[in-house]
């Protein structure tokens, strides 16, 4: 039964309004709740809130907001360690359950920042799908109160030469450059990874931070009887019904119906004029609440902002302007229709609201008002459709202890190391390991789809991509800065989620001390199969957990993110795939510190301890084609201490480049940072280990910088003085990489294997 | 006296604050400008700066060119008014009439950004007389739709007049005949653009400094004046 029928079948039964039954226990009165996504349980539950029989449109809001996407239900319990764990933390000023977290950085400024998914619309259509992800961030960062200033994309798709990655990666590109571009906001980083098992569910993330003074944080809140309910941006229209509950709360069926209605259609000119207009709105103090309408419509707009504020709401939902004058009352209630906002307004300030909306051509209708009641009553052409207690529909769904289960194979998986591998013993042989390590799909150089991504537009971007992390500018008089980095290893987390999400938080905050940014906050995305799964929960019980334990010891709170679950295809769920996207401050921009090796003579020295590590790594992959074993030991004192040293080395001018070791180890950060600077490097492996482990291994804490000769002694006492490893490997110089001893690669031909891959396949 | 320069805000314009701060940069006292607004608030040159007015929507530039300021600016070009139009803002000239040709879809049909080597083509414009004609510079591009096309009688009448601004070094980035980024209206008081010379104006945020030449260049037409 598809949708519409669904909700032609209500229309049919000519009872939107109440019915007349009374007290009623376990009846389904024939409603297609099933088909709207909700269990048999889920639905007795409402007819037992509400002691009578839900109408349709109350019906689909619970649907909505019962969904998966909306309610959390299989994640709260794993969550709220994020909130109980949380590290105390003076920046920290809005914190999870808002529209995003808000974070001090100085000067009276407060940066809010969230990742999101928008991985199910995509699949079904690219273009719109990824479009529309931006979209819904965007908006959640506005609502906070914020400029927004970037945006950023952590991408994964199929493997990069299967056909069908073929249709959705340069939909998703040109979907997040057609979206984000005409909005006006940089892209300033993100990721690309190829995982054959991302290939029937690609994720699509999407990062968004945005800037205001303390005193313009805005929250979602309804409160003040008598206050007015405004609905403004674009007409609600028939797109995007059901998306959280029928595309993002199931599991994709190989054969199963078209679901393309379900997503959104975006128009960023009408979201760049909301963008200007809230703006302008804020500015003038004009509004006590405010919510963006993304996921569930008017549904979660309606039901948040009464539940809470002081509890009650009234609206019209006649008032709602149309895009298509057919639609049902339910049918609004789900749209997903993009581009809209509700704000809360005082009566005597509407009128002033009205006009600048007006300004901007966008379109304000008041719907309603806030009550003293503690009921959300809907009224369509006079007669009540919708009357239910909101914190039910909001922040009192259903919450399920799913069980958890370690997958049998998890052993054998672990036991499966890839430190057994036959290895490159030989100079040749590690110069072919290098240049197919460099040449393939995931350490390829990503400018084909950069390079159709706006990073200029607004004039404060300081680093971009290929950088370890992007950089925005503040504050033009102080140069006040932030810098945000995102990173995950789905394969990391695959052979051990509770490490596995560890190392994601430490490689991007690592990223951000890189740049010399000190790492203040977290969000994350949480991406993983179906929570139906006792594997896949535990899965994500561990990364969860994980992730809690680590941003304790590192200081860095979670302020927000996303769950994403059911990426599966049938019973092959993706690697569990925790993005954790981290943000820093720095107190000055033009102290930042690139990757590039940009000055000859510059001596290069390697930070952190190198262990065999090998299981899990881009190595074993590309070269082997295994993952199997135990991803590398997380050192989370040793992070700490290796961030101190680089963003002091930044601060105080010692260091000229530095780049993180991740993916591809010491051998691909050589790589990056030869060819961003377009310099070579003459490097001497340490005697102590093995040349392979020490090119390849992908070991954490770690980092390469480059500093001025006449810095050298002070930096590296500075190390020793903090007990961190620090080994001189070599100087800059020449216009080839070059390992004494092993062998050398021009830097022509190393460009030329680590462009090739991207360009060649979708060019 | 400073010279005040107008940067026009359209709805969906992106890169207006961007050529504000270039102006002030320069040395000159940004206005902003709104697109509802005839009024010029006696500014002494406009920039029409990038972006996606009205969403690139029916083609890019062509509702802008409609808009109350639009009329205005027009008939003041046509008397001396300096006017740069900076991408999006090239197109809405050329939409206006006030260059000719058009800006298409790039060849490869993909937006790209990336810094571009120019060469100047001439000094004899109010906005690039700060170059050395021939001079090489580094700036952002950043389109959709940057192809300059116009018919062969038109290219060849902007040759031989020296109405080609920029051309585009080392790769066509997005098709644009005789590798065309840049041209002027005959008096050389009008210049279109496709790359962004208000985003290498500090060497922190641009690739370059090299941008900021279009912004003295008017100043001192300015001033000098």
């Amino acid at each position: 039964m598809s949708l519409d029928t669904v909700v032609k079948a209500q229309d049919d039964s000519k009872d939107r309004g109440w019915l007349q039954d009374g007290p009623v226990g376990a009846h389904t009165f024939g409603q297609p709740y099933t088909e709207l996504g909700l269990k048999d349980d889920e639905y007795q539950r409402i007819v037992t809130i509400l002691d009578r029989r839900p109408t349709s449109s109350e019906l689909a809001m619970y649907s909505v907001m019962w969904s998966e996407h909306c309610s959390y239900k299989s994640s709260k319990v794993h969550l709220r360690q994020f909130g109980e764990k949380a590290p105390a933390s003076d920046a920290m000023l809005v914190g999870i359950g808002e529209n995003a977290g808000v974070v001090d950085v100085g000067q009276g400024y407060a940066v809010t920042f969230k990742v999101e998914s928008h991985n199910h619309p995509s699949y079904v259509e690219p273009y719109q799908g990824a479009a529309t992800g931006i979209g819904g961030i965007v908006r959640d960062i506005l609502a906070m109160g914020a400029r927004p200033v970037a945006v950023m994309d952590p991408l994964r798709f199929g493997a990069a030469d299967h056909p069908d990655t073929r249709r959705v990666l340069p939909g998703v590109v040109s979907g997040i450059g057609g979206y984000g571009n005409c909005l006006g906001l940089p892209n300033i980083g993100g990721e690309v990874v190829f995982d054959p098992c991302y290939q029937g569910n690609p994720l699509v993330n999407a990062l968004c931070v945005g800037v205001m003074k303390h005193e313009d944080i805005h929250l979602a809140k309804a409160s003040g009887t008598g206050n007015l309910v405004i609905l403004y941006g674009a007409r609600t229209g028939g797109d995007g019904i059901g998306g959280v509950s029928v595309l993002a709360s199931e599991t994709f069926d190989a054969d199963g119906p078209a679901k393309r209605p379900a997503v959104q259609v975006g128009d960023p000119f009408q979201e760049k004029l909301l963008i200007e207009c809230t703006l302008e709105v804020f500015a003038e103090d004009l509004v006590t609440g405010i919510q963006d309408l993304g996921g569930a419509g008017l549904s979660c707009a309606t039901s948040e902002l009464a539940s809470a504020g002081s509890g009650g709401m009234r609206v019209d939902l006649d008032k709602v302007p149309l895009r298509d004058a057919t639609l049902a009352p339910e049918e609004i209630l789900m749209s997903e229709s993009q581009e809209r906002m509700c704000a809360i307004v005082e009566p005597g300030k509407v009128e002033r609201f009205l006009e600048i909306c007006a300004k901007w051509d966008v379109i304000a209708t008041v719907i309603g008002e806030v009550t003293d009641g503690d009921r959300l009553e809907i009224f369509w052409h006079g007669e009540q459709i919708v009357d239910v207690p909101p914190r039910t529909v909001a922040h009192e769904g259903p919450v399920y202890e799913r069980p958890i289960a370690r997958p049998a194979w998890q052993d054998a998986l672990q036991a499966d190391g890839s430190e057994q591998l036959p290895r490159p013993r030989t100079g040749d042989e590690l110069r072919a390991a290098l240049l197919a390590v460099t040449g393939s799909p995931n350490l390829a150089d990503k400018s084909w789809i950069t390079d159709q991504y706006d990073r200029y537009v607004l004039g404060n971007t300081v680093l971009a991509q290929p950088e370890d992390a992007g950089m925005i500018r503040v504050d033009e008089e102080t140069n006040l800065g932030v810098a945000v980095s995102t990173d995950g290893n789905g394969r990391f987390c695959k052979l051990d989620p509770y490490t596995g999400a560890q190392l994601a938080l430490a490689e991007a905050y690592r990223n951000v001390a890189t740049t010399g940014a000190r790492p203040l906050a977290v969000t994350d995305c949480l991406n993983f199969g179906s929570p139906e799964d006792p594997g896949v929960m535990w899965q994500f019980a561990e990364a969860c957990r994980g992730l809690a334990d680590a941003c304790q010891v590192l200081g860095t709170p979670v302020t927000g993110g996303n769950v994403s679950f059911y990426n599966q295809t049938g019973e092959i769920a993706i690697h569990p795939t925790p993005v954790v996207g981290v943000l820093g401050v720095i107190d000055d921009v033009t102290r930042r510190t690139p990757i590039g090796f940009r000055e000859e003579g510059q001596i290069i020295l390697l930070l952190g301890d190198t262990r065999e590590e090998l299981s899990g790594s881009v190595w074993a992959d590309v070269v082997h084609n295994h993952l199997g074993g135990l991803p590398p030991k997380v050192d989370l004192e040793r992070e700490r201490l290796l961030a101190e040293v680089l963003i002091a080395g930044s601060r105080d001018g010692m260091v000229d480049a530095a780049h993180d070791l991740a993916d591809g180890g010491l051998a691909q950060a050589l790589v990056e940072a030869c060819l961003r600077g377009g310099n070579g490097a003459r490097i001497v492996l340490p005697e102590e280990l093995d040349p392979f482990v020490a090119l390849f291994s992908e070991s954490a804490g770690r980092a390469v910088v480059a500093v001025p000769r006449s810095e050298e002694l002070r930096f590296t006492d500075m190390c020793r003085v903090r007990h961190l490893p620090v080994a001189r490997i070599g100087v800059v110089d020449g216009d080839a990489l070059e390992i004494q001893g092993q062998f050398t690669v021009g830097l022509d031909e190393l460009k030329a294997a680590n462009s090739a891959p991207l360009r060649g396949l979708f060019a | 006296m400073t010279a005040r320069i107008g940067v026009v805000t359209f709805p969906g314009s992106l890169d207006d604050r961007d050529a504000q701060r270039a102006v002030r940069i320069a040395g000159a006292e940004p206005v902003a400008l709104w697109h509802g607004d005839s009024s010029l608030h006696g500014v002494d040159g406009v920039v029409l700066p990038g972006g996606f007015s009205y969403g690139d929507y029916l083609r890019c530039g062509a509702i802008s060119r409609f808009s109350p300021v639009m009329e205005t600016i027009i008939s003041e070009a046509q008397g001396g008014l300096p006017v740069l139009g900076i991408c999006n803002g090239f197109q809405i000239l050329c939409e206006s009439h006030l260059l000719p040709g058009a800006l298409t879809r790039n060849d490869h049909l993909h937006f790209i950004c990336r810094d571009q080597r120019l060469r100047i083509e001439t000094s004899d414009t109010a906005w690039t007389s700060s170059y050395e004609a021939g001079q090489e510079i580094v700036v952002p591009l950043k389109n959709g739709e940057g192809g300059y096309v116009a018919d062969e009688r038109t290219l060849d009448m902007l040759e031989a007049e020296g109405r080609v601004v920029a051309r585009y070094l080392e790769l066509n980035p997005n098709g644009s005949r005789r590798d065309i980024a840049g041209i002027s209206n005959a008096a050389g008081n009008v210049v279109g653009l496709m790359p962004h010379p208000e985003h290498a104006v500090e060497p922190l945020t641009g690739p370059t400094t090299d941008g900021l030449g279009f912004f003295t260049s008017v100043l001192k037409k300015l001033v000098g004046a």
